[in-house]
């Protein structure tokens, strides 16, 4: 059975390879032969899936050896699978989310004359992200790390044309490799340490490795998951990823792809066990987070940078949740699969509204939409309620337990963790609530003003259709978009209770991951009824804001937080400052010292000699006569030198 | 008579002959000049082989008239073709080869 | 006697140099024809070599010895290891692409001029660097090494001097002379560093009596030979400052960038992606061999000096506003990559430099020659000049973005497994070096990722709007470089296990082994 694995990475890959190299006369059916491959995929993983359920829980774990990859004296890098319960979550979420997308966007993408390339690079994500979480070792795992980094540079910039969207995917990948430094450097103290940076051999003699070297390498990783999962310090790549197409915001940026950090930290879970500093750690950068993205969520009028803004924080919890230990590992990944349904539910529904509404993504040009675009609302709006933690729906119960979990983590740090995720909660209510008022409820503030496109030649449909000034008439997706849509709301409504219901997915991965109960200062219902305050309190904030008060078309100036958070809290000024100022001045300066100075010593040397000679010719001044003198004086003066030593 | 005194009169024509060839223009009267030279180094030699009993000195010496045989055909042949093209023996105007 | 195949191989493309300048002038097609089959024989013979190489055997294979020059000891010795195998392939492998994309480059301006000679010239000098390069490969004996490692300069030099660019934004006067300014200090670099060499070659003769690299490596492993170790190290200086200055190490480096934004993008990958890897490749085979002592001795300078071309070059490129000085510069920090990985001294560090000695020339090879593709059709260099090409030659930028994804290491092309390699090979030993050197990765993101942004995205500008995408004949160039890059990339085990065990003997040579892992896990 383990022999279906290779094909599971391969039938995308071998996607992308056909319709990017097969050119256009793959034009009218590329975007099928995309939809099936990765369909394909999802089945060979739902094959395996059944597998492993009839296998004991100890035998679940397949791994399929390739090729001998890299071998150099002790360096040996082998091509080789694994697949075990916490690889088949994900190998089930990114074929399933990715498969719906895929069909999403064959609608979405209708009017795009580069449709083929956009299934091109989606089945060149799937294959990369597949080959992340199905490596066994970190090397390879590399390989799909930085795969999954391509794809989503060549998806972001899809529009190459418009001068942001470049711009964003550059600034994606650049991030991204800061973190990729990261995991190198991580590899490389593993190969120093264990001898080698397989899985098995790493992460079973974790007890045998001194500490300082074990955080050094939780520290790495962790860089390695900041950038990949858009986490403090390396978040200021997500907000601008939003140029790429909404499909691609939902699978790469919201289910899939971020949350590869997380894997990366679960994965490496005995090593983060071994190492409390490097724990503690994480557990900063994922509060620090999920407060951060909050509240840059709540200041976003573009609808889909607060989403962006709500993805960050999310994982932010996924990360706190992983940083917790045994205690947490299970919980963040059953919130990163919730997290995958509602919020590519959510952006698939906010690329719905899109689509109806010009590529308008001002939400403050929204407005009253429920009637026109029905079947949006209600998708949308179950997405809304699985993210906030509806009691019953799904992130309620992944996300409860993240914050039980890390009031369990005890202690001072248990307390704080804790209250920064209820919190995040209360904020999260809150500016999901400013959304779905924004969006959908209200006065029709689109009617009787030009829209402007943001993309001026936007591939984006309406936009071809209609002038740029057009009022536009808010319309229901075709069914390709809808559907997804709909299978999305569904797992987003049931997917909690049915991995929560006799913790069949805390079974299900505590072999991989291990799992122990922290003992908590709060009992699990005062938890629970914490949350739910935190969630009324959201709510009814938002609501006194932009429910019963009519939105203002034009943003109002806000206080300081507010223009903050409007500029992603400044993160991206300091950038610009800091790193892109500085780093012009340093080149420019490089530049001029290489030329001046480095150069300057060679061509000076050059202009010395060149002087010396000019003088030296004067003395060829063509008189035969003049000869005569210095070669009688020479004569001369050589005799006179023999005279003197004979003296002597 | 006293065999230095020809090395006193080989000194003389060897300075006669390099002052010529220093302050002299026309390429003809340097030539000569150098023969003068030449010539004055011969007396030395045959001088210095009968001073010391030894044919060495005269051996060079035949030697040096041969060269300096050489030496005049092809000078000669270079001061009259640079003579017919410049209509001028003048050492000081052939001076192309500067620069 | 068996077949001089390595005599062969090197004779080869020396014999089509003087077939190719002795066409006609009318037949100038017939030249270039000439000049591309020859050289494809030569790829034959090359894998030939490989093929008959066993990686298992002894040091030196395929050997040929002929007395020469018998009152110094000169001998004509030839004899290859695995490093020299995958350098010679990757010369045989890159010349005909080199000669193919070349194809227009020294065509007469205005058609029909029947004495235009030009044309045979490019393509023969072409040809004779070929030979040259694969002869200083093959030879062990250092003199032998010596005359053709200092020879090459001359085809090089009219190369360089006499083939620019046929559109320049200054005209074409101004264009001449700063040809021949690079072309100047190309030679005067390379001369100045071949001087030093030569007085350490006859140094080397005087201590040891002789020329072979053989001998003189065993004699001094066997302790027989005993050098003073002041003689041996201004020996190895002197044997250093040569192959620095061609590799090029920082801050000897200044002749390649004005080198290879004056010739034409053919001959400029014949510069970096061929004729430079013969200073690489002599660091392994001889300052290593000859000098181990000095060579540990000069190590932390050696790794300094790598380390900061590594920074420099990626830094500098990042600031360029020439296409090509670009590249010359992203270049500079991958030899300091590879010098970094030779004198790092683990096994990791020196296959690693080794294989990225033919990455880095594939790859190289793979986006200069599209970008010099770009710039024939757009006559100009300038980055500023070009916007929004991906929208009017797809295939062009795409290709473009694979070289430059090549450059930047990404993994699942070739030269990531290499870069990794000396990464880790330098990290166990000096992990301060190998962290800094890790941010030269994030740099080269920067550099090609700016560059592909301001050139092939964002509105298509007016002049480049008219732009044809690759035609048939750039196709053939470039889609092979991609397979290759590709293959060795996912499958690099061919390769490692040629170079391997040469490695393995270099290590013992200087008398070093891999560090241990903290923890043995691995068992």
């Amino acid at each position: 059975m383990e022999n279906l694995i290779a094909p599971l990475i391969a039938a995308p890959l071998l996607g992308a390879a056909v319709l990017l190299v097969g050119g256009r006369r793959l034009d009218r059916v590329g975007h099928w032969i995309g939809t099936l491959l990765s369909t394909a995929s999802f089945v060979f993983g739902l094959i395996l899936f059944a597998d492993l359920l009839g296998k004991g829980a100890e035998h679940r774990t397949l791994t399929q050896h390739l090729w001998t990859w890299i071998p150099v004296g002790g360096f040996q890098a082998d091509v080789t699978f694994r697949l075990d319960q916490l690889s088949m979550t994900f190998v089930l979420l990114i074929t399933g989310v990715g498969s719906l997308i895929h069909l999403y966007s064959v609608g979405y993408m209708e009017h795009d004359e580069r449709r083929r390339r956009f299934f091109g690079y989606l089945n060149l994500f799937l294959a990369a992200m597949l080959l992340l979480v199905l490596a066994d070792n970190y090397l390879l795992l590399y390989v799909g790390w930085e795969g999954v980094g391509l794809a989503s540079y060549l998806l972001i910039g899809f529009w190459q044309h418009k001068p942001s969207a470049a711009t964003a995917a550059k600034k994606a990948f650049l991030v991204n490799r800061v973190g990729d430094m990261g995991l190198s450097i991580a590899i490389m103290l593993m190969f120093t340490t264990f001898g080698s940076f397989a899985f098995g051999p790493v992460l079973s003699h974790t007890g045998d490795a001194s500490e300082g070297k074990l955080t050094a390498i939780g520290l790495m990783l962790l860089l390695a998951a900041c950038g990949k999962s858009a986490q403090v310090p390396l978040q200021s790549w997500l907000g601008d990823a939003m140029e790429g197409p909404t499909p691609v915001s939902a699978l790469i940026h919201a289910a899939t792809m971020v949350t590869a950090g997380v894997y990366l930290i679960v994965r490496s879970g005995a090593v983060f066990n071994a190492a409390p500093d490097a724990q503690l750690a994480v557990t900063v950068v994922g509060a620090v987070t999920l407060l951060f993205g909050a509240i840059v969520g709540c200041a976003k009028d573009d609808i889909k940078k607060a989403l962006a803004g709500s993805t960050m924080s999310q994982i932010g919890y996924m990360v706190l949740a992983a940083g917790l230990g045994p205690i947490g590992y299970v919980f963040a990944i059953m919130h990163l699969v919730t997290h995958g349904f509602f919020k590519a539910g959510l952006f698939l529904g906010a690329g719905s509204v899109m689509h109806g509404m010009n590529d308008e993504v001002d939400m403050r040009r929204y407005g009253g939409l429920r009637k026109y675009m029905p079947v949006t609302f209600i998708t949308f709006g179950l997405g809304y309620l699985a993210i906030i933690g509806f009691p019953g729906l799904s992130g309620f119960f992944s996300k409860d337990k993240i914050i039980e979990a890390a009031f369990a983590k005890g202690g001072t740090e248990g307390w704080i963790l804790g209250g920064a995720a209820l919190l995040g909660a209360a904020i999260t209510a809150f500016y999901m609530t400013r959304v779905m008022l924004m969006t959908f409820f209200g006065e029709e503030r689109w009617r009787n003003q030009p829209t402007r496109s943001p993309g001026a030649p936007s591939a984006e449909p309406a936009a071809e259709t209609h002038g740029e000034h057009a009022e536009p008439h808010p319309h229901e997706s075709p069914k390709v978009m809808t559907i997804p849509m709909i299978v999305l709301a569904v797992g987003s409504v049931f997917g909690g209770a049915f991995f929560s219901i006799g913790d069949r997915f805390l079974h299900w991965l505590e072999p991989v991951t291990g799992h122990s109960e922290g003992d908590s200062p709060l009992s699990a219902a005062a938890v629970t009824g914490a949350t739910m305050v935190c969630l009324v309190i959201g709510v009814a904030i938002a609501w006194a804001q932009y429910g019963r008060k009519p939105v203002p078309a034009v943003a109002p100036r806000g206080s300081l937080l507010t223009r903050a958070a409007r500029r992603d809290l400044l993160q991206d000024d300091f950038n610009h400052v800091v790193l892109v100022r500085g780093g012009e001045h340093l080149t420019r300066s490089l530049v001029y010292v290489d030329h001046t100075l480095v150069d300057g010593v060679v061509n000076g040397t050059a202009a010395g000699f060149g002087g010396l000679s000019g003088r030296l010719r004067r003395l060829q001044n063509g008189f035969a006569r003049s000869y005569a003198v210095s070669m009688f004086g020479g004569a001369a003066l050589l005799v006179a030198a023999t005279l003197l030593m004979r003296a002597v | 008579m006293n065999p230095v005194n020809y090395l006193y009169l080989a000194a003389l024509l060897f300075t006669i002959g390099a002052t010529g060839v220093l302050i002299r223009r026309n390429a003809i009267v340097l030539f000569m000049c150098v023969e003068l030279m030449l010539n004055a180094c011969n007396l030395a030699f045959v001088t210095f082989s009968r001073m010391h009993g030894n044919l060495d000195g005269q051996i060079i010496a035949f030697f040096t008239m041969v060269v300096a045989a050489a030496e005049v055909v092809v000078g000669l042949a270079i001061i009259v073709s640079l003579f017919r093209t410049r209509h001028s023996a003048s050492v000081d105007d052939a001076s192309l080869m500067k620069l | 006697m068996s077949f001089p195949l390595l005599t062969a191989t090197a004779a080869l493309p020396a014999l089509g140099a003087v077939a190719t300048a002795a066409v006609p002038a009318a037949r100038r097609t017939a030249a270039k024809w000439l000049a591309l089959l020859v050289s494809l024989a030569t790829l034959a013979l090359a894998v030939t070599v490989l093929v008959r190489f066993d990686p298992d055997g002894t040091r030196y294979q395929l050997t040929e010895s002929h007395s020469w020059i018998k009152d110094f000891g000169v001998r004509y010795e030839l004899g290859v290891d695995g490093i020299a195998v995958a350098l010679i392939a990757l010369t045989a492998v890159l010349i005909p692409f080199i000669i193919l994309a070349g194809w227009h480059d020294a065509d007469p301006l205005e058609t029909g001029n029947r004495r235009w000679r030009p044309t045979q010239g490019f393509f023969a000098l072409i040809l004779a660097v070929e030979a040259m390069v694969i002869i200083s490969f093959e030879a062990t004996d250092v003199f032998l090494f010596y005359i053709f490692f200092e020879a090459m300069l001359i085809p090089m030099y009219f190369l360089i001097g006499g083939f620019g660019d046929r559109a320049h934004e200054h005209g074409e006067e101004t264009a001449a002379t700063q040809r021949s300014y690079a072309a100047v200090k190309f030679l005067l670099y390379n001369l100045v560093g071949g001087l030093l060499m030569l007085a350490a070659v006859i140094g080397l003769y005087v201590v040891a009596g002789n020329f072979s690299l053989q001998q003189i490596a065993e004699a001094r492993a066997s302790g027989s030979l005993h050098m003073a170790t002041s003689t041996e190290r201004w020996l190895f200086l002197g044997f250093f400052f040569a192959f620095a200055v061609k590799a090029p190490l920082w801050p000897l480096h200044t002749w390649l960038p004005n080198a290879m934004q004056e010739s034409t993008a053919p001959v400029a990958v014949l510069i970096t992606a061929v004729v430079d890897k013969v200073g690489t490749f002599a660091m392994l085979r001889f300052c290593l061999q000859l000098f181990p002592e000095a060579s540990k001795w000069a190590t932390p300078v050696i790794l300094v000096l790598a380390l900061i071309s590594i920074v420099y070059g990626a830094l500098l490129a990042v600031g360029q506003r020439d296409i090509k000085r670009l590249v010359a510069y992203a270049s500079i920090s991958h030899f300091g990559f590879i010098v970094m990985g030779i004198f790092a001294m683990t096994s990791q560090g020196q296959s690693g430099a080794t294989l990225y000695m033919v990455n880095h020339g594939i790859s190289t090879a793979a986006l200069m020659l599209v970008a010099g593709f770009l710039i024939s059709r757009r006559g100009s260099r300038l980055i500023a000049d070009y916007g929004g090409v991906q929208k009017v030659a797809p295939v062009l930028a795409g290709t473009f973005l694979i070289g430059g994804l090549a450059t930047l290491s990404l993994p699942g092309l070739a030269p990531f497994v290499s870069e990794f390699l000396v990464l880790v090979g330098t990290f166990t030993r000096y992990p301060v070096i190998g962290v800094i050197a890790t941010f030269g990765i994030v740099l080269a993101a920067l550099y090609v990722l700016v560059l592909y942004q301001r050139t092939m995205t964002g509105p298509v500008k007016p002049e480049v709007s008219a732009m044809p995408d690759l035609r048939v004949r750039e196709l053939v160039v470039v889609a092979p470089l991609i397979v290759l890059l590709i293959f060795l990339g996912v499958y690099p085990k061919p390769v490692t296990d040629i170079v391997n065990p040469a490695v393995r003997q270099t290590m013992s040579d200087v008398h070093k082994t891999d560090p241990k892992p903290e923890v043995e896990a691995a068992k």
